[in-house]
């Protein structure tokens, strides 16, 4: 596979893993926090729904207690009674003892004229004729007013209730003090950001808001329209998003809004939130870690195996080639053997006939003799060749025996001395101090280091060194030997040749091109492994893996 | 050299003539014929210490050769002769009874050297058997 393959592979793992798991995290993240905004929202809406409820039950108990305070004043006392200042002074003060919400109380007869009046302000005498209210309570029996500035410039409403005596009906009419209906209002502005208060119809402040206005003002309503029961939405209202609940009056047609800040109170939502993003983030990276870590070593593993095969699929064709030109070697020695077999004995009849005496007179005799003997050497050089491929060929099962790797190389060092020596080679031996013993054919393994360094003695030709080292690999079980030589070093386009049969770079007739690719068959066959690597200019080296092999296999 | 008569079966004419003229001037009584077929046919009607036997020709092929030969004369040695040097081939020999085998082309000498070894181990045999009551 290719570089870029493995990159592809790769990011395909990556993006295939992080696709399974992050959209499900996703996914269950996005569900848990969509669910628990919507509970949360339902609880948050239900705790201000319930709010609202309290406050509306509150006022409207407050109207109630005030107007059935009035009404029983009105219906338990005759107008004659109350038209007595000071009766009506000592009743007002009784129930001003009781609750200060009233600020004063009057009468008003059918034509509108103040008859009597208590309190802070001096209002006998004014006639209300003309004013809406009066119609009102005449019309209904009992009214309630918006707040109003009035006479007094001070903000109140009044409550009014008619009373007909006989053909004789007047109004009781009582203000009420705003601030303590106000305070109660103010009791639902809750957090920082909330706010409370009350509109009538027209969307008129009737109570004090906190930030959307003053009293009296005009404010934007969430309804204008009257609805039972509670509303509680998230709105937009004066450019911010607030959740917003309203409920008309009972008694009065006021609007109760209570207004709470969704970003305070949806404060625990935020956090669940920035919790999940940070708990999704981890999660993230963690995945996105592992999944780098897991195909990163996935690819490199598999890198690793290919390479592996790579090397093994090389292997292989070295060794098929090997059988295929075995087989081809052996049928060219067969098919040439017989010739020369015929050729030698034609020579050697020839050779025969010479030695006979009166030949050996004729002049010519040397000639012929020279002749003879020559075509006898030659056939002699070609049977070695065709012996030696047979050999080649040759499907002979090693012998095992305990080789010690190390006195095998000395061996084989002590042998090529001379040869070294005479030609100014230094061969450095360099042994493993614990070499284990292995099972092996040593006149085999000795003909392949003996074909090693005879490559490496006639590639430095003269003056250079070679070294042999032998080293014990305990993971691999394995006898490594390792000879380099410091010669001419062998160019990359012949290094992939080197092991093939008549493959050779020596001059034609000192060389047979087999002696390699019989130390390959050979290490094969025991079981190992014979590697090469070289650079042009500093030499070549040559590693031969053996096996371990303590005991030969049942 | 007197005493021992041998025989030489090979294809080969060229071979066959020269190896024969040669072992003669060698005071070897040998007689060469051109086919395992031949061989037997000879065998009917005469007797041989030592055949030299080349492995590989065409129709009756060397083993078939010895392994008849090896039931009508046990006693009588065969040396292998083989282009073909595989060591099968040979050790299949062995098995059946060829006293070794020799290498194509070889030395005179050498061959020489095996026929002798050849009939030493015969008349070895034959002892043995005339020893047996």
């Amino acid at each position: 596979m290719e570089r870029t393959d493995y990159r592809k592979l790769y990011w395909k793992i990556i993006t295939t893993t992080l696709t399974f798991s992050l959209v499900p995290l996703f996914a269950l993240g996005a569900t848990i926090y969509y669910q628990f905004r919507v509970s949360y929202t339902a609880k948050i809406m239900e705790s201000l729904r319930t709010l609202t409820e309290n406050r509306r039950n509150a006022i409207d108990l407050f109207f109630e207690e005030r107007v059935s305070q009035l009404y029983t004043l009105a219906y338990t006392q005759s107008l004659d009674q109350l038209r007595d200042e000071k009766y009506l002074d000592q009743v007002f003060t009784l129930m001003q003892s009781r609750s200060k919400s009233f600020v004063d109380i009057g009468i008003i007869d059918r034509d509108g004229t103040h008859v009597t009046y208590v309190g802070p302000y001096n209002l006998a005498g004014v006639n209300y004729k003309n004013e809406s209210w009066f119609h009102e309570v005449m019309l209904r029996g009992v009214y309630i007013s918006d707040v109003f500035m009035g006479f007094r410039k001070y903000p109140h409403f009044i409550i009014a209730v008619l009373r007909r005596e006989g053909d004789r009906s007047w109004i009781l009419r009582a203000t009420i003090d705003t601030e303590i209906f106000d305070a109660m209002v103010k009791a639902a502005q809750v957090g920082k950001r909330g706010d409370a208060y009350v509109v009538n119809r027209e969307g008129i402040l009737q109570t004090a808001p906190r930030f959307a206005g003053h009293l009296l003002g005009k404010i934007e309503s969430p309804h204008t329209s009257q609805f039972s029961g509670i509303h509680v939405e998230e709105m937009q209202m004066n450019g911010e998003t607030a959740l917003f609940s309203t409920t008309w009056l009972k008694n009065k047609d006021w609007m109760l809004v209570i207004k709470e800040d969704p970003s305070q109170e949806l404060t625990p939502l935020f956090e669940a939130r920035y919790m999940m993003i940070g708990i999704i983030g981890l999660g993230v990276l963690v995945i996105v870690l592992g999944t780098v870590f897991v195909s990163r070593a996935t690819v490199g593993q598999l890198i690793q195996s290919d390479r592996e095969k790579a090397m093994l699929d090389a292997s292989l064709v070295q060794s098929g080639k090997m059988a295929a030109l075995g087989k081809l070697a052996a049928g060219i020695a067969h098919e040439v053997n017989n010739p020369l077999a015929v050729i030698k004995e034609k020579v050697g009849w020839m050779m025969d006939l010479l030695s006979e005496e009166d030949i050996s007179q004729s002049e010519n005799f040397k000639e012929f003799d020279d002749a003879v003997h020559k075509i006898d050497q030659h056939v002699e050089r070609a049977k070695k060749v065709t012996h030696r491929l047979l050999g080649f060929a040759r499907r002979m099962e090693p012998i095992k025996d305990k080789v010690d790797v190390n006195k095998l190389v000395d061996e084989t060092i002590d042998f090529l001395e001379n040869e070294a020596h005479y030609r100014n080679i230094v061969i450095q031996p360099e042994y493993h101090a614990d070499l284990p013993t292995t099972l092996s054919d040593s006149s085999q393994l000795q003909q392949v280091v003996l074909n090693i360094l005879n490559n490496a003695i006639d590639a430095i030709g003269k003056n250079g060194q070679i070294d042999v080292k032998t080293d014990y690999s305990v993971k691999d079980e394995q006898i490594v030997i390792t000879i380099s030589d410091n010669g001419p070093g062998i160019p990359n386009d012949q290094l992939d040749r080197i092991f093939d049969p008549f493959f050779t770079t020596k001059e034609v007739g000192m060389g047979t091109g087999l002696g390699l690719s019989i130390s390959y068959t050979i290490v094969d066959k025991l079981g190992g492994r014979i590697l090469v690597s070289s650079e042009v200019g500093k030499g070549t080296t040559f590693t031969i893996y053996l096996p371990v092999i303590r005991q030969e296999k049942a | 050299m007197e005493g021992f008569r041998v025989l030489v079966v090979d294809d080969e004419l060229d071979f066959l003539e020269t190896i024969v003229k040669r072992l003669q001037r060698r005071k070897v009584d040998v007689i060469g014929v051109e086919s395992g077929k031949a061989a037997l046919e000879l065998l009917e009607q005469q007797q041989f210490d030592v055949v030299i036997l080349d492995v590989r020709m065409p129709g009756m092929d060397g083993l078939d050769t010895l392994k008849e030969m090896k039931r009508k004369a046990p006693l009588m040695e065969v040396i292998m002769l083989t282009g073909h040097a595989s060591v099968e081939s040979g050790m299949q020999g062995m098995q059946l009874g060829a006293f070794d085998y020799v290498m194509k082309p070889a030395s005179i000498n050498d061959l020489l050297e095996k026929i002798k070894q050849a009939y030493e181990r015969k008349r070895l045999h034959e002892k043995k058997v005339r020893d047996v009551p």
